[in-house]
């Protein structure tokens, strides 16, 4: 059976695009959000994404259908805030597992259902960044003050690992990385979940440089980001979410020139214009990434907010036949960070 | 981004090192302590050890403190962190700390491989590298061999078990002191370098690190000794293999530089060449004895050596203006002409830091600064030049600007920026001011043949004025573009009012950034025609899309009324005053008003956009943010200390019911009318069950028989601002006036925060405690609302007229109003008070024809009146 990592090997692979964007066209009200199954909860869960796997999982089947049928190789999981952290917000923690659990295995049916021995399909289970921050403080005058603990992350980050690894994954992809710390406690947390399932599933690693300053939220450069998750030995590294291809492509261009990793990128359809929304249209888009294909950037390409199946559609053809990136060759070294990089030649 | 061959590991952040930072940790003074790890990162260390290992303390505790610190401070986090702890327990805590790649100080075999083992594999969960020290169960390494061995030991569980790059090894295998006296001890450096050179021979990719300061331990005192043999041992043992040290670079020689005979004597002990190395140098020891300290933190002012140019370019860049005079001075001495060094150095100065901004590396308070040394270096070349009998040459600047705050608008802290920012680039600015007549701006723009005319404004009867000047230019027949700019304009303005009543190009400018390329555009021949002509297309797609918004549909005024909300007046009891009439309120504490300050928009008034306090921490602009929020705090001590400013302000409840949407104010015993308040309704359509609201709709009816009340307050920290703002500009230090000017706006802000808190808590009563802190108050989280006439609840300007005979606050705060009833002194803030629970702020926006005409004829207008005074909110065009 081809793996993920094979299917990397030989060509670009094509991931999904945003999962919130075709969850607004179906309207859902309140009671959409609630189903039966929560039609008495006491806080209002308009909004929360990730329970309709439990309340609507016909709609979120559809979801990833259109996106394998639009020529997405990977799918990610509906569970970019499946942690008991993000779900405090709504009363509702203790789904967490069941959250990452459910939404892996129906994942993996529409998966499975479409795999082909040519193109075999898989899922990636999303792991986001919660709505926490542990490098950075809430308050300036404590700015010792932090509110969230490493320690907590890693609990709730285990229970998000568990659910997915059980629910059948292909890949663990911690996504949308503001702050690095926040990633590292989810790569400990991964880390420590599947070695004690003594399993072998690949992690894959995405940051977010939030503007033009070229840095993570949290202040870090691409590269001093890069080092900081190296230990975590991602089948892929690289970055999604906040820009627009046009602005994320020297970032995708530095990622590629050290990672020694395959590279992954999936950026916003541009920037949400005065109305909230993204409008670079699906060959506009297509059109970015293509060139990073041609530009040997890289090996496994999809799209973050705004982007749709259309959008999907255009990339997977603009990809097509375009050879994989090849990771370069760098000269051994310690390669260390704090906002910046800072590298100890070996 | 940097390689290195050798790492210097600054140490000053170690309890165990440095005794000053011990105490500062172990009295909590952790700024200071923050302040001993900047300054190592400023003398060059590439990373930062840092060490709680103190029985006093709660370490780990203070490692986790220390470690969050830091990661608030950019110019510090940006190096990778070693964490030095020989507890396990500290150095877990430190690793949950830092979002980089750091290091741990360190593991060992001392109690087993088990216990190695599980701290390794945490490590790398934790993605640090790691130092492991020569240590094993049966102790610490001495020779070369037991050293060798121990670390390949390591080495195999580290790559072959746990699976480590062998890159992120780093090897210490024990730095111990030589002459000591004890002949065993002779040989200890040797081992280490022969230790050395074994490891990074034989076990590939690892590295090796020491502490420094050990070798030297038994010549504690003589700095001068100490030094030369730290340079000695660095230099040979880097020399086989030795990339990474614990050294305090201040500690540190040149190799060549050192005293021949001492390295000799030196070389001996290290090297363990002479069985009496350790005697003579001894003897030699007290010779070199002295002052070894003279070189600290001298760095600073190493750029005083520089030649003048260079150091003019400097003062310029970093905005230090203390060295302004003297080194004008100098360089006028050198240069042929006083002319030469405006248009020599401090221009090549000025180019480099309009460079900087352009490119977004600089941020504008540190602009403003260096405009200020710019001006200091002018201002001291005035009279050579003019005792030359030399015309400072116009043709020289870009172009001649005329500003001006338009005729019946004080506000100018955004025309003072971008006067500066022009200045900077080599335009000459011609201030005229605020309160500025038409004719007078153009007659100036005349006598001085302006290039350009700029105006701005804040408050919305501003917008009518700058199109009265277009106009006026128009008649005149001036042909200069025109530069529009300040809080209410805006580029729909521009374009559909202000564009058309004149034919030279006008253009709006958003910020002080955009302003200068716009500037240069305009002076150029061909380029402001290319700019014309981008400006007319834009501006023509603005008006049609203005035009179209205009289609906007209104329900009629009586069904907008209809509308209102729903208030059920029966089962309200209004609360009564503890404090009817009016209060004064002569001069409140500006330190008080100082702790309610909000801090976000004086960031936003020096265009550094971004939440306080966030912006603090900001890896791009939060240096430059700190810094001016310092200058901010310390100017603030000032103003307390010195009395610069006065705050004074006055509040007033009245006996009041509403009458449609009027609000009556009534005299004591509620017979009769005194005053009335005249409201507009929201108009347009909402959606269904979103009431049109109006100010009139918290005030309880007339016929609703309830004893209501309504409120009214107007308060400055404006008193005395003037004349320092003005000593200021005459010093040439527009730094200060605009802090000076941005920091009064935001006390008088603030006043207004804490004079509604006093109101609702006690002059009016209606909350007992509220127990909010001052984010909830920024948020406005509290009962009842303070609408401002001339904001969007209340747009019209004209009834600040009622708001100042009812409280009397020309007499009673010293606020006046312009015939654009804008207050002045600037730094001021007035408003209505209600207290009913359901009040809310709204924006009245667009109305129609009807209510324009209903509220003229409530006003005692014409309609053309009311709509001169309504002009933003007119949702039709009116007949000229």
């Amino acid at each position: 059976m081809t793996t993920l990592s094979d299917a990397l090997r030989e060509r670009i692979l094509v991931l999904d695009g945003a999962m919130g964007t075709m969850i607004q066209r179906h309207s859902l009200d309140e009671a959409g959000y609630r189903g039966d199954r929560f039609a008495d909860w006491t806080q209002d869960v308009q909004g929360n994404n990730d329970l309709l796997t439990l309340t609507q999982p016909d709609i979120i089947r559809e979801i990833h259908g259109q996106y394998f049928d639009a020529g997405s190789d990977i799918v990610e999981t509906n569970t970019f805030s499946a942690t008991t952290i993000a779900q405090a917000d709504y009363g509702m923690q203790d789904l967490a597992f069941e959250l990452n659990k459910t939404s892996a295995e129906l994942a993996r049916e529409v998966a499975d259902d479409r795999s082909t021995a040519d193109k075999p399909r898989f899922v990636l289970g999303a792991i986001g960044p919660t709505n926490r921050t542990a490098s950075i403080s809430p308050d300036v005058n404590d700015p010792g003050k932090r509110n969230v603990t490493f320690d907590e992350l890693v609990e709730t980050y285990t229970e998000a690992a568990n659910g997915l690894i059980e629910g059948g994954v292909d890949g663990l992809l911690i996504e949308t990385i503001f702050d690095t710390l926040n990633a590292k406690a989810a790569i400990f947390a991964c880390r420590r979940a599947l070695r004690a399932r003594d399993s072998n599933l690949p992690l894959l690693i995405s940051g977010t440089i939030t503007d033009a300053s070229g840095r993570t939220l949290s202040g870090q450069t691409t590269e001093a980001f890069y080092n900081a998750v190296a230990h975590a030995q991602p089948l892929a590294i690289g970055l999604n979410c906040a820009l627009g291809p046009d602005a994320l492509r020297q970032y995708v261009a530095e990622m590629s020139r050290i990672a020694s990793q395959h590279v992954l990128a999936y950026p916003n359809a541009g920037l949400p214009n005065e109305f909230g929304e993204y409008d670079l249209a699906p060959d506009e888009m297509a059109e970015f990434v293509g060139e990073w294909a041609d530009a040997g950037l890289v090996n496994l390409v999809g799209g973050c907010c705004g982007s749709t199946p259309e959008h999907i559609g255009a990339i997977a053809d603009a990809v097509a036949g375009k050879a994989p990136r090849t990771a370069p060759e760098r000269p051994e070294a310690m390669r260390l960070s704090g906002l910046e990089p800072f590298t100890l030649a070996a | 981004m940097s390689t290195a061959n050798f790492v210097n590991v600054g140490e000053r952040t170690n309890v165990t090192g440095s005794a000053r930072f011990r105490r500062l940790i172990k009295d909590g003074d952790y700024p200071t302590a923050l302040d001993v790890a900047r300054d190592q990162v400023e003398s060059g260390a590439q990373i930062i050890d840092v060490n709680m290992d103190e029985g006093m303390l709660e370490s780990a505790e203070a490692m986790r403190t220390f470690l969050n610190l830091i990661a608030g401070e950019p110019d510090i986090a940006r190096v990778p962190i070693m964490i030095d702890s020989s507890k396990w327990s500290v150095i877990e805590a430190g690793l949950k700390c830092i979002q980089g790649k750091g290091i741990v100080n360190s593991i060992s075999l001392k109690e087993g491989e088990e216990q190695f083992l599980e701290q390794a594999r945490a490590c790398l969960d934790y993605g640090a590298a790691v130092v492991v020290m020569a240590f094993d169960e049966v102790g610490q390494a001495d020779t070369a061999d037991r050293k060798f061995e121990i670390c390949q030991r390591a080495y195999k569980i580290l790559t072959e078990q746990v699976g480590f790059d062998a890159n992120d090894i780093i090897f210490d295998p024990n730095i111990f002191a030589v002459a000591t006296g004890i002949d065993e001890h002779n040989n200890y450096a040797v081992d280490f370098i022969e230790a050395t050179k074994r490891i990074r021979t034989e076990l590939p990719g690892c590295h090796v690190s020491g502490g420094l300061s050990n070798v030297s331990f038994s010549f504690r005192g003589n700095e001068p000794v100490r030094r030369a043999m730290h340079s000695v041992f660095l230099y040979h043992a880097i020399k086989a293999g030795m990339d990474m040290g614990i050294v305090n670079a201040g500690q540190l020689d040149i190799y060549d530089d050192i005293d021949a005979e001492l390295r000799d004597a030196v070389e001996d002990v290290i090297l363990n060449r002479r069985d009496d190395a350790t005697e003579r140098l001894l003897d030699m020891a007290e010779r070199f004895k002295g002052d070894g300290k003279a070189l600290e933190k001298k760095q600073d002012l190493a750029w005083r050596e520089w030649p003048v140019t260079k150091r003019l370019e400097h003062a310029l860049v970093n905005g230090i203006d203390t060295y302004a005079v003297d080194d004008t001075e100098e360089a006028r001495q050198e240069a042929d002409k006083p002319l030469h060094v405006i248009e020599g150095p401090l221009m090549d100065g000025m180019n480099v830091v309009g460079d900087l901004f352009g490119a977004g590396k600089m941020f504008l308070p540190q602009v403003v600064k260096s405009a200020r040394v710019m001006k200091k270096a002018v201002a001291h070349l005035i009279p050579y030049i003019e005792e030359e009998k030399e015309e400072a040459d116009r043709g020289q600047s870009n172009g001649v600007i005329i500003m001006a705050t338009v005729k019946g608008d004080v506000h100018d802290i955004g025309k003072n920026i971008v006067g500066v920012v022009l200045q900077c680039n080599n335009f000459e600015v011609i201030d005229l001011g605020v309160m500025v007549p038409a004719q007078k701006i153009l007659d100036e723009a005349e006598k001085h043949n302006a290039d350009i005319i700029g105006l701005s404004g804040l408050i919305t009867p501003s917008l009518d004025e700058m199109v009265f000047v277009a106009s006026e230019m128009k008649r005149r027949g001036m042909n200069q573009p025109l530069l529009i700019g300040g809080a209410t304009t805006s580029r729909a303005h521009t374009a559909v009012k202000i564009s058309p009543a004149i034919d030279t190009p006008v253009m709006w400018v958003k910020d002080a950034s955009r302003a200068v390329p716009v500037a240069a555009r305009f002076v150029g021949e061909d380029t402001r025609k290319v700019l014309a002509a981008e400006l007319e297309d834009e501006y023509e797609k603005v008006r049609e899309r203005h035009a179209n918004k205009r289609k906007e549909t209104f329900l009629s005024l009586t069904d907008a009324r209809a509308n209102k909300p729903d208030i059920d007046w029966d089962s309200y009891q209004p609360p009564q005053p503890n404090k009817p009439g009016i209060t004064v309120f002569d001069d409140v504490d500006i330190a008080t008003l100082r702790e309610t300050i909000d801090w976000t928009p004086f960031f936003i008034s020096w265009e550094m956009k971004g939440r306080y306090p966030d912006i603090l921490n900001d890896p791009n602009k939060g240096k430059e943010a700190r810094k001016l929020f310092d200058d901010a705090q310390a100017m603030l001590d000032t103003i307390i200390d010195e009395h610069w400013l006065t705050a004074k302000g006055v509040a007033g409840l009245f006996p009041a019911h509403s009458i449609g949407d009027d609000i009556e104010v009534l005299d004591d015993d509620r017979s009769k009318t005194q005053h009335v308040l005249r409201n507009l309704r929201q108009q347009s359509e909402h959606r269904k069950g979103v009431p049109h609201h109006c100010l009139g709709d918290f005030v309880a009816p007339k016929d609703s028989g309830k004893q209501d009340w309504v409120g009214g307050f107007a308060v400055t920290a404006g008193i005395g601002l003037k004349e320092r703002v003005e000593q200021f500009k005459a010093d040439n230090d527009d730094y200060n006036a605009i802090l000076l000017e941005a920091l009064a706006d935001r006390l008088a802000e603030s006043f207004a925060e804490w004079l509604h808190k006093q109101v609702r808590t006690d002059l009016w009563g209606y909350i007992d405690d509220e127990g909010l802190d001052n984010a909830d108050l920024i948020a406005e989280k509290y009962q009842g609302i303070r609408p401002a006439p001339g904001y969007p609840a209340c747009p019209e300007h004209t009834e600040k007229d009622t708001l100042w005979e009812l409280l009397d606050v020309e007499q009673n705060a010293g606020i006046s109003l312009t015939e654009s009833r804008a207050m002045w002194p600037g730094a001021a803030v007035s408003g209505w008070y209600f207290s009913h629970p359901d009040s809310r702020y709204f924006v009245v926006g667009r109305i129609n024809r009807e209510q324009v005409e209903d509220y003229a004829e409530r006003k005692g207008w014409t309609v053309k009146e009311a709509e001169k005074w309504l002009a933003p909110n007119l949702g039709y065009e009116p007949e000229s």
